[in-house]
């Protein structure tokens, strides 16, 4: 266990001086507000959490590198709301956010806090960059202030489809049957729907798909369910701490498909199960958000988010590459004004990020590059394994 | 479709899983049968439990086994303290403010919770973890076995305790007719404050059988509230061996449901039951009419 | 609200004709409030605080003067707000003519939830519970549902007009959303006049002996249910038309059933003015801890202000056991 009192209160610590940096920069030049929305209480605490860390990083990065220059240097300063993991409020901190005069705003992480908070964000024309949020309805709708950095669910899904065929088709179909296995709210629902239509088409057979609430206390059923029906793959589409408790149990039942293979998945990419589990979690793969390991970058924003004594998940890379694009956008636009911010951002093509996702380019809000990426824990290590171009590791499937 | 193995072991995973629910639902119960409140901070209580866990194991390294024998009284003393001064004298004995009072105490606990340990979910990892015992194809987990056992020795305790000590019987007699009681010279403060503690206390040996198989972050308790409610209702409000029975059936009802109908429909199951014995026999399966 | 007006807050044992002018005065006070408070944070506050008073004056008639504390008034919050989104959304129905269906329906399954169970003489917690687990399964069926649009919820289109009942202005939203408080306030105090309300004061007061004085017991749960569940429908349509956006758990989450419960008892149960007290202390705490902790550590410690809401909470209910209007009451009398 790496965690002792020290690390938290060193934890704290540094999160406190984050925070207070931009206090402390404010009486030098008119500092440029940025929202940073996220749920750091109730039940999406752990991921916003993350995302105030990636955040945080950028935006003292940015300051230490002189600010915004086209403006003299002026600073950004972080007005951090919580969302409190609903959408009154992530509205609520959006209204808080206005009156404090912020000229944009970075986040959001659940689709439901996204979709109320940049339709609110919209009454003011404040550009609202979305961090994660997968659902498609949140560019589909018309806003103009709303842009979505990293991928949507249509095209997470497409790529977790089509890598899959090819990790099947290279190792020589081992793969033929599969067990879906979801939470039952919006993400792991709409996965398993894409997956039950789509996977018999490529040519595998779907044998179940099994649902779980968010909480669930045990999962010891549904490791039942895949041992009686002997899948060659099971595809698991969860949070955290479900999944955890999945990979545990099929562990202890010795549970062994060919393959895991998750999609959005709340654990498989994430450090913290590594570390914990290893055995459980050696060869899972995921197809999910996850930064560039090509990016010299990519190492020192993780050693950074490391430092205080966190993990490395996506929700990090996702926000420090999205409050770096939009200083990109208030560069280019030479003024905190909304309107021109809002232009700026949709004419970006913004490279500097540590997203594989290729320069940036909106289209009705939606960052065309954006792509999620195949990872697979390897030996205590989290590698890129699709796609080709830029994976550190080859897969290792069948696992067994 | 399903083999009978796998029948099987669903079955035994839910009277394993079912006897933990049981203890926690013995807390909920007793302190419903003898202060007639609803208590909305179980929940929290429990998850301050299992972070009491945690912490035990991760910075003292003592095992979760261990700490019960310390965990134990501590947290009886602590829901007795909780009860004496705080809920007692903020609710003024008024039922409504006791829901209010509960609320507030839960969100104090798990807020507070976020502020100390952050929103990370967290485990501990101890060396039998993912040890079973495996008769024929059937693998049963070690921990799991370990906490069916221990919650019947828990409601067995808590049963004698009740019955033959003195306290038992000024709770039973306080729980019964409380002005008599009061009346007969026993401290209906005291005792309030003894049955709070009770049900701290097997929360906190819930917690210590829970850990080695299961994970905390600050709202981790939630999950087992409403399944607690449920037994307690099945099982009759107050009853100790309606609560184990209640818990036994719940676990298998959840373990045999989830498997055939999925973990997602497979919830509304329990609450249909729980629907039902309400509207049908209000007092339980094996509560004694009311 | 003045000195003079605090002696007929609803508390009084006969209610006089006095509580309605308190009404227009309270009304009229809330509704020029807008015009000289401009901050959007404040307009937001107030809006939202309108659809949490609505939802609670809704629990009120049935747990306050009725004695039946529901801890599901999801339930008819939940088939409020969907049904005033799906009827959009799957219907085409202009919300003007969406929101006395979602209303009504609010009315029938607050009827049939409380034929099951007041014919099965459920009473006390066994009544709260069974409440609870109604929730319970209206989520999950909401969740798996296709046509309440699952586990992805409902999204209704931005167009704002005061013809699809999207104001443009927030103010006009919040007079709205206050003219409903308003009619839920007015109800409620003719039902304090009326003999349904006596009867349901009887029924809460002790059941038996009103069935013994020949009240029907059942006809009058069943008539305040019908009426609670309605009020408490109507809130949900306001949250629909205000976040555009619902899933199951925000429409039969806990979170609105504890909201609706929590108001009135801190404001003061059964009695006209409570719930609307209740809402803004409750949420008024709430965003002040919020506001406070957020200027003094930036957020630093997530979690900080709710704790020191919680333990707020306590205090009041320590000092205020019968409620913000039960403490002024009682002020009152001890000082003449």
């Amino acid at each position: 266990m790496k965690l002792d009192r020290r690390t938290i209160l060193q934890g704290t610590g540094v999160a406190a001086a984050v925070l207070a940096a931009p206090t402390v920069l404010r009486a030098q030049a008119p500092a440029i507000k940025i929202g940073i929305l996220q749920p750091v209480t109730g039940a999406l605490a752990q991921d916003g959490e993350y995302g105030r860390l990636g955040a945080g990083i950028a935006l003292n990065e940015i300051n230490a590198a002189g600010g915004i220059k086209s403006m003299g240097g002026a600073k950004l300063q972080m007005v951090f709301g919580d969302a409190r993991s609903n959408p009154e409020g992530g509205t609520a901190e959006v209204e808080r956010m206005q009156s404090e005069g912020v000229a944009a705003i970075v986040g959001g992480f659940a689709s439901p806090i996204v979709l109320a908070s940049s339709q609110a964000a919209s009454r003011y024309d404040i550009p609202y960059l979305v961090d994660v949020g997968v659902s498609d309805q949140i560019v589909n709708r018309g806003l103009k202030n709303t842009f979505r950095f990293g991928p949507g669910f249509g095209v997470v899904t497409a790529a977790a489809l089509d890598n899959l065929v090819k990790l099947n088709d290279a190792a020589g179909k081992p793969a033929k049957t599969v067990v879906v296995v979801h939470e039952d709210g919006l993400f792991g629902s709409g996965m398993a729907k894409l997956m039950q239509n789509e996977l018999p088409k490529r040519g595998f057979e779907v044998l179940e798909t099994i649902g779980h609430p968010t909480p669930s206390r045990d999962m010891s059923n549904v490791a039942l369910r895949i041992r009686a029906l002997n899948p060659d793959l099971v595809i698991p589409s969860s949070y955290y701490g479900e999944f955890v408790l999945l990979a545990r149990t099929m562990q202890q039942q010795k549970i062994r498909p060919k393959g895991i293979y998750a999609a959005l998945n709340g654990a498989a990419s994430n450090f913290r199960f590594v570390k914990e589990f290893a055995e459980a979690a050696n060869f899972v793969m995921d197809c999910n958000h996850w930064a560039d390991p090509r990016k010299p970058k990519t190492a020192a924003v993780r050693a950074l988010a490391e430092k205080d004594g966190r993990f490395w998940l996506y929700n990090t890379p996702l926000n420090y590459s999205a409050v770096r694009l939009l200083a990109d956008a208030i560069e280019r636009a030479g003024s905190a004004d909304r309107g021109k911010i809002t232009e700026a951002l949709a004419a970006s093509t913004f490279t500097d990020h540590i997203m594989p996702y290729g320069p940036t380019k909106f289209v009705n809000g939606q960052n065309q590059g954006a792509a999620p990426v195949n990872t697979q824990v390897q030996n205590g290590d989290i590698k890129v394994i699709f796609p080709t171009e830029f994976a550190d590791a080859k897969p290792i499937f069948p696992a067994t | 479709m399903l083999k009978l193995e796998i029948f099987a072991s669903a079955l035994v995973n839910g009277l394993l899983t079912g006897a933990v629910y049981a203890l926690i639902a013995l807390g909920l119960t007793l302190v419903y049968g003898v202060l007639h409140i609803i208590n909305f901070a179980h929940g929290a209580m429990l998850t301050l439990a299992m972070f009491a866990v945690f912490v035990c194991h991760a910075w003292l390294k003592i095992d979760p086994y261990i700490a019960i024998f310390f965990l134990t009284p501590l947290f009886f003393g602590l829901g007795y303290g909780v009860q004496r001064f705080i809920i007692g004298p903020a609710s003024h004995g008024d039922d409504s403010n006791i829901l209010l009072v509960t609320l507030g105490l839960s969100i104090i606990i798990e807020n507070g919770l976020l502020m100390l340990f952050k929103s990370d979910t967290r485990s501990i990892d101890v060396p039998y973890g993912f040890s079973v015992i495996e008769i024929g194809a059937l693998i049963v987990s070690v921990p799991k076995v370990i906490a069916f056992v221990v919650a019947f020795l828990v409601a067995g305790i808590l049963g004698l305790l009740l019955l033959k000590t003195d306290t038992g019987k000024a709770i039973r007699a306080v729980a019964k007719e409380r002005m008599g009681a009061q009346l007969s010279g026993i401290s209906v403060d005291h005792i309030y404050g003894v049955t709070f503690g009770l049900g701290a206390a097997c929360l906190a040996i819930a917690a210590c059988l829970l850990m080695p198989t299961y994970l905390v972050s600050p709202r981790a308790g939630n999950a087992f509230v409403l399944v607690a409610f449920t037994i307690v209702v099945l099982g009759g409000m107050g009853s100790i061996g309606g609560a184990l029975a209640g818990g036994l059936i719940i676990g298998v009802v959840e373990s045999l449901s989830g498997l055939y109908f999925g973990e997602s429909l497979g919830q509304i199951g329990i609450f249909i039951i729980f629907i039902a014995v309400l509207l049908f026999r209000p007092t339980g399966l094996f509560g004694a009419k009311a | 609200m003045n000195k003079l007006g605090m002696n007929t807050l609803g508390i009084s044992r006969a209610p006089t004709d006095r509580t309605l002018p308190l009404i227009g005065i309270v009304v009229l006070a809330l509704a020029v409030l807008p015009l000289g408070v401009t901050s959007n944070v404040v307009l937001n506050f107030l809006g939202f605080a309108m659809i949490i008073a609505l939802a609670a004056q809704g629990w009120n008639i049935l747990g306050g003067f009725g004695g039946q504390f529901s801890f599901g008034h999801a339930v008819f919050f939940g088939t409020g707000a969907y049904a005033m989104a799906l009827l959009q959304v799957r219907f085409g129905l202009n919300p003007w003519l969406a929101l006395p269906l979602a209303v009504l329906l609010g009315a029938v399954v607050g009827y049939v939830m409380g034929w099951l169970s007041f014919r099965a003489q459920l009473r006390g917690s066994y009544f709260a519970l069974v409440t609870l687990a109604f929730a319970e399964v209206f989520r999950i069926t909401a969740n798996a549902w296709g046509f309440t649009g699952g586990a992805a919820g409902v999204l209704v289109p931005l167009k704002l007009d005061a013809a699809n009942m999207q104001f443009a202005d927030k103010r006009v939203a919040y007079w709205f959303a206050l003219a409903l408080v308003a009619v839920a306030l007015v109800i409620t105090h003719r039902l304090t006049q009326s003999r349904f309300g006596a009867q349901l004061v009887a029924i809460r007061e002790n059941e038996d002996a009103a069935r013994a004085l020949g009240v029907d017991a059942l006809a009058t749960k069943l008539k305040a249910i019908s009426l609670s569940g309605a009020m408490t429908a109507a809130a949900g349509c306001l949250y629909t038309q205000k976040f555009l956006y619902l899933d199951a758990t925000i429409a039969y989450g806990p979170w609105i059933s504890v909201e609706a419960l929590l108001a009135p008892i801190i404001g003061g149960v059964g009695t006209v003015f409570g719930p609307l007290v209740g809402t803004f202390l409750l949420l008024g705490l709430g965003e002040l801890t919020k506001t406070l902790f957020s200027h003094m550590f930036g957020g630093a410690w997530p979690g900080a202000d709710l704790v020191v809401f919680g333990v707020l909470l306590i205090v009041c209910v320590a000092f205020a056991p019968r409620g913000v209007l039960g403490l002024l009451t009682s002020w009152r009398r001890s000082s003449p």
